[in-house]
């Protein structure tokens, strides 16, 4: 394409961006699902959505194929994994040859202090000319490339990039022309990638001090109700889903059976472990059953 | 109400009246009793308990099931609750039809559903002191092992 052709083919179809949340990761280190962490009372991958939605007009999440029947994940629009190998470039490319005339505008779905200050700011910088624009992080300096508008140019040097050998979106940027940009906020782009680091951002971001605790009435039976040493209670929590509130009792109670072995129920009816639980529901978690 | 719950013995000449019909040509009833062996242990008595609002819920939702996967004229389910002996009636099942076919598959179909679906637990008490609530002991230490979604054949008591 000469210079020519090129200008006149931005002025006629501009690529549009579209957003990409990237929540197919292992989760291995929280051992839970990072996308379905609550903050605020709202899953991270939700904010996250929001938050790019704020910004473009449309967004998508980025799955492994195995994930597209997730609940939490496949009410959104998805980008299912079309190239081989593992983590978020995977995410990046398989966007990109989804939709090979779009930019992206790809955030991960650990950053719990992503603001819409930070996004506005990076696209204000945006060099279409790149083949990114990124943040620099606040602590090493390093391109962050999962809080990033990606250009449709980078497709190419991507696949060249994965096929001989290269995995980390981070080294890719250090060695391709990028825009890199320094952090308005220091803190802006921390990841959560444990649960004390998840307890930490809970606090940073106020969920105690908010009023969000509320009562809850839980029923347990059989195995946990020995394991508990009680049939029900009332407890004063912050845990904002079944989720959460199983994790706290396990470690309260010391529970053998792991919340994958486990059902739930909110108010006798079959529940969601990612439904947001609210003051007065009476929840019941159902060991493996054994009628009949 | 299709499905339910007793403390005392299931009376089943009355459990069979209520899916008595004139147009049906068969009825087809199961119980399920509670044995002296499971998994190699020698059982001496059972406890059941159940979350029983969910239960009857879901209880009812599988009758309703079978009235429309099977062409039935009745259905009836009854699990017992508590402290249960050797040979004493855990369920009782009943299913009415025009077709004998119909009744039997329609019967399995509610027996094996309960099974899975409602949150109802036994503890089995063996004859060595010991005890262990079925599908949740040896679970704990293998989870990848038995999954409480799948048929609850290996330690059915019936």
């Amino acid at each position: 394409m000469t210079s020519a052709t090129a200008a006149a083919h931005a002025a006629t179809a501009p690529a549009p961006l579209h957003g990409l949340i990237l929540a197919g990761g292992s989760s291995s280190r929280m051992q839970r699902d990072k996308a379905a962490l609550r903050y605020r009372g709202q899953s991270q991958l939700d904010r996250a959505f929001e938050l790019a939605a704020r910004h473009v007009s449309q967004v998508f999440v980025s799955v492994r194929s195995e994930q597209t029947a997730d609940p939490a994940r496949a009410q959104r629009p998805l980008i299912v994994d079309s190239v081989a190998g593992e983590g978020p470039i995977v995410g990046i490319r398989s966007a990109l040859a989804a939709f090979p005339q779009a930019a992206w505008l790809v955030l991960a779905c650990d950053l719990p202090f992503l603001s819409d200050a930070t996004l506005e700011f990076l696209l204000r910088e945006r060099d279409r000319t790149a083949m990114a624009t990124a943040y620099r992080s606040a602590h090493n300096d390093l391109p962050e490339p999962l809080c990033a508008i990606w250009e449709p140019a980078a497709a190419p040097a991507l696949d060249a990039y994965q096929a001989a050998g290269g995995h980390c979106p981070r080294k890719f940027l250090m060695r391709h022309p990028a825009r890199l940009l320094q952090p308005l906020d220091r803190r802006a782009l921390d990841n959560v990638n444990t649960p004390e680091e998840y307890a930490q951002a809970l606090t940073l971001l106020g969920a105690a001090s908010h009023g969000t605790k509320m009562q809850l009435k839980i029923h347990y039976y059989a195995l946990l109700r020995e394991q508990a040493g009680r049939s029900e209670e009332t407890l004063e929590t912050a845990a904002a889903t079944p989720a959460d509130l199983y994790g706290e009792l396990a470690t309260r109670y010391g529970f053998s059976l792991s919340r994958e072995q486990v059902k739930v129920a909110v108010n006798s009816e079959f529940s969601d472990w990612s439904r947001p639980l609210a003051g007065g529901d009476a929840v019941v978690f159902i060991p493996p059953v054994a009628g009949g | 109400m299709r499905f339910r719950f007793t403390e005392t013995a299931i009376d089943t000449a009355a459990a069979r009246r209520e899916v008595v019909d004139l147009g049906a040509g068969g009825y087809v009833g199961f119980e399920g009793w509670v044995r002296d062996h499971n998994e190699g242990q020698e059982v001496i008595r059972l406890e059941y308990e159940a979350f029983q609002d969910l239960a009857v819920k879901e209880g009812d939702r599988i009758i309703a099931e079978a009235l429309r996967r099977f062409p039935i004229k009745h259905a009836l389910c009854i699990h017992r609750v508590g402290d249960l002996g050797l040979g004493d009636m855990a369920i009782w099942a009943g299913v009415s039809a025009t077709h004998r076919g119909e009744a039997f598959d329609a019967c399995r179909f509610i027996v094996d559903e309960v099974k899975h679906r409602l949150p109802i637990w036994k503890k089995e008490h063996y004859r060595n002191g010991d005890s262990g609530w079925v599908n949740c002991e040896r679970c704990a230490a293998a989870p990848q092992h038995v999954h409480h979604d799948e048929p609850a054949v290996l330690t059915a008591d019936n």
